[in-house]
């Protein structure tokens, strides 16, 4: 939308019409340039089975990792380091974290340490 | 020379070559009712002696991985399988002279879990219920939750060790050294700490050690089993008499090496697969159809009779 529209708008609709559209207008077009701006990207973690999936992922410092647990039994996202540690998560709980600084994360489920998972965070 | 001991009949033969086949197996028949379709072991006799109830015997009982909090499909009634069980031990002809509980008391490690945990275990009517943790009690904040409710001696320790009719008992913590991909770990404190409460004991004196997670390895994969299972059974195996009692599986497994005898127990919460199953992956709630629960959660009397190495264990489940 332009400000062609706006001056128009006047001559194409009646009074009352026109100024309902030029508001509307107003509002939605700083909404289009916030959805063009930048984001911070989130990877999605399922806990499902006694198993991270994926089990092993690269992302790019600063994106946002979220793990959710669909199993029936509590478990954690524990790295090895204890740079991120969760409570336990019941069904549908999630845990999320951001990556700030490149690296290899392992991480464990404490409940059962079987469950192994590992984020690489390298700048790409 | 290892014994294979069947807890529940996976075929049906005739009632009366089950018995004599038994009887050839043991030198003893066992006693069963049944009651609702679940056979109940009532006791092995010697001739007609029920050897449960000979009066110098200590019988305790063993009751594990009730899950306080677990509230979904394959059981969403865990208090009530909890008290059910309180009712039988309550109703026993002889009380026992305690209970103890193999751990996995919560299944979140919530303070209201084991809260309720705490207060539904009053209602047995024992002067005093022994617990170890499950590693369900050791989510968040390591063995310190468990420990405000559960601690034994009072001294924030979560193993400790108790004599009682004659017997030495010893409870473990196997739940807190998990290492990435490993199973858990007993630790070389509490290893040390075995060695010498067990130094100075007669090599005769019966030895019952209570630890959640099993102490010989069933199935890695699930972290079935205890990486350093070995130091400890080394140093119990001087002894004429060593009963394991573990939890964690949710079903009852049983293995004797020597003068050891090592037995899982049932859940009062809900069952869990037997490994290499097909189509089961992972060791999950199972969920079975209704009417059918009861008979795969249980408690277990346990009676150590003097002049004999292996105690007399009677597993029943909740059914009636």
């Amino acid at each position: 939308m332009n400000h062609t529209f706006f001056r128009n708008a006047g001559r194409r609709f009646p009074p009352r019409t026109a100024l309902v559209l030029v508001f509307c207008a107003a509002l939605v077009t700083p909404a289009i340039f916030a959805i063009a701006a930048p984001s911070t990207s989130t990877v999605d973690i399922d806990i499902a089975k006694f198993a991270y999936g994926p089990k092993e992922i690269t992302v790019a410092p600063g994106t946002k990792v979220v793990w959710t647990n669909h199993d029936q039994t509590p478990h954690t996202v524990t790295s090895n380091d204890k740079s991120f540690v969760s409570k336990g998560l019941d069904t549908d709980d999630k845990f999320e974290h951001t990556f700030a600084s490149e690296g290899d994360f392992g991480y464990i489920c404490t409940v059962h340490p079987f469950m192994t998972g590992v984020v690489h965070v390298h700048k790409q | 020379m290892s014994t294979y001991k069947p807890t529940q009949p996976t075929h049906n033969p005739a009632r009366r070559r089950a018995l004599s086949c038994l009887a050839a197996w043991t030198g003893a028949a066992v006693i069963w009712t049944v009651t609702g379709g679940v056979p109940r072991a009532l006791g092995a006799t010697r001739g007609d002696t029920p050897l449960g109830t000979a009066t110098n015997a200590l019988t305790f009982v063993q009751i594990s991985d009730t899950h306080i909090g677990f509230r979904k499909e394959a059981n969403p009634d865990v208090v009530g399988s909890l008290r059910h069980a309180i009712a039988d031990i309550n109703a026993l002809p002889q009380m026992p002279a305690f209970v103890v509980h193999t751990g996995d008391v919560s299944h979140l490690s919530k303070p209201e879990e084991f809260a309720k945990a705490r207060e539904l275990l009053q209602e047995i009517h024992v002067d005093r219920v022994h617990t170890i943790p499950g590693e369900h009690d050791t989510i968040d904040e390591g063995v310190n939750g468990y420990l405000k409710f559960f601690d034994h001696d009072g001294n924030g320790k979560s193993w400790y060790a108790f004599d009682q009719g004659g017997v030495h008992f010893v409870a473990l913590n196997n739940v807190l050294n998990f290492k990435m991909g490993t199973l858990a770990a007993l630790g070389d404190e509490q290893l040390a700490w075995l060695k010498n409460d067990l130094a100075p004991l007669p090599r005769s004196t019966p030895i019952v050690v209570l630890a959640h997670i099993p102490l010989w390895t069933i199935w890695e994969p699930w972290g079935w089993g205890t990486a350093d299972s070995a130091q400890a059974l080394a140093l119990l195996r001087p002894f004429g008499s060593v009963t394991v009692l573990n939890g964690h599986i949710h079903q009852v497994l049983q293995k004797v090496e020597g003068n050891i005898a090592l037995h899982t127990a049932m859940s009062l919460a809900y069952p869990l697969p037997t490994p290499g199953q097909e189509g089961i992956g992972e060791p999950g709630p199972v969920t079975v159809p209704a009417g059918e629960l009861g008979k795969l959660l249980g408690t277990r009397q346990v009676s150590v009779v003097p002049g004999r190495h292996q105690l007399a264990l009677i597993d029943t489940p909740l059914a009636s």
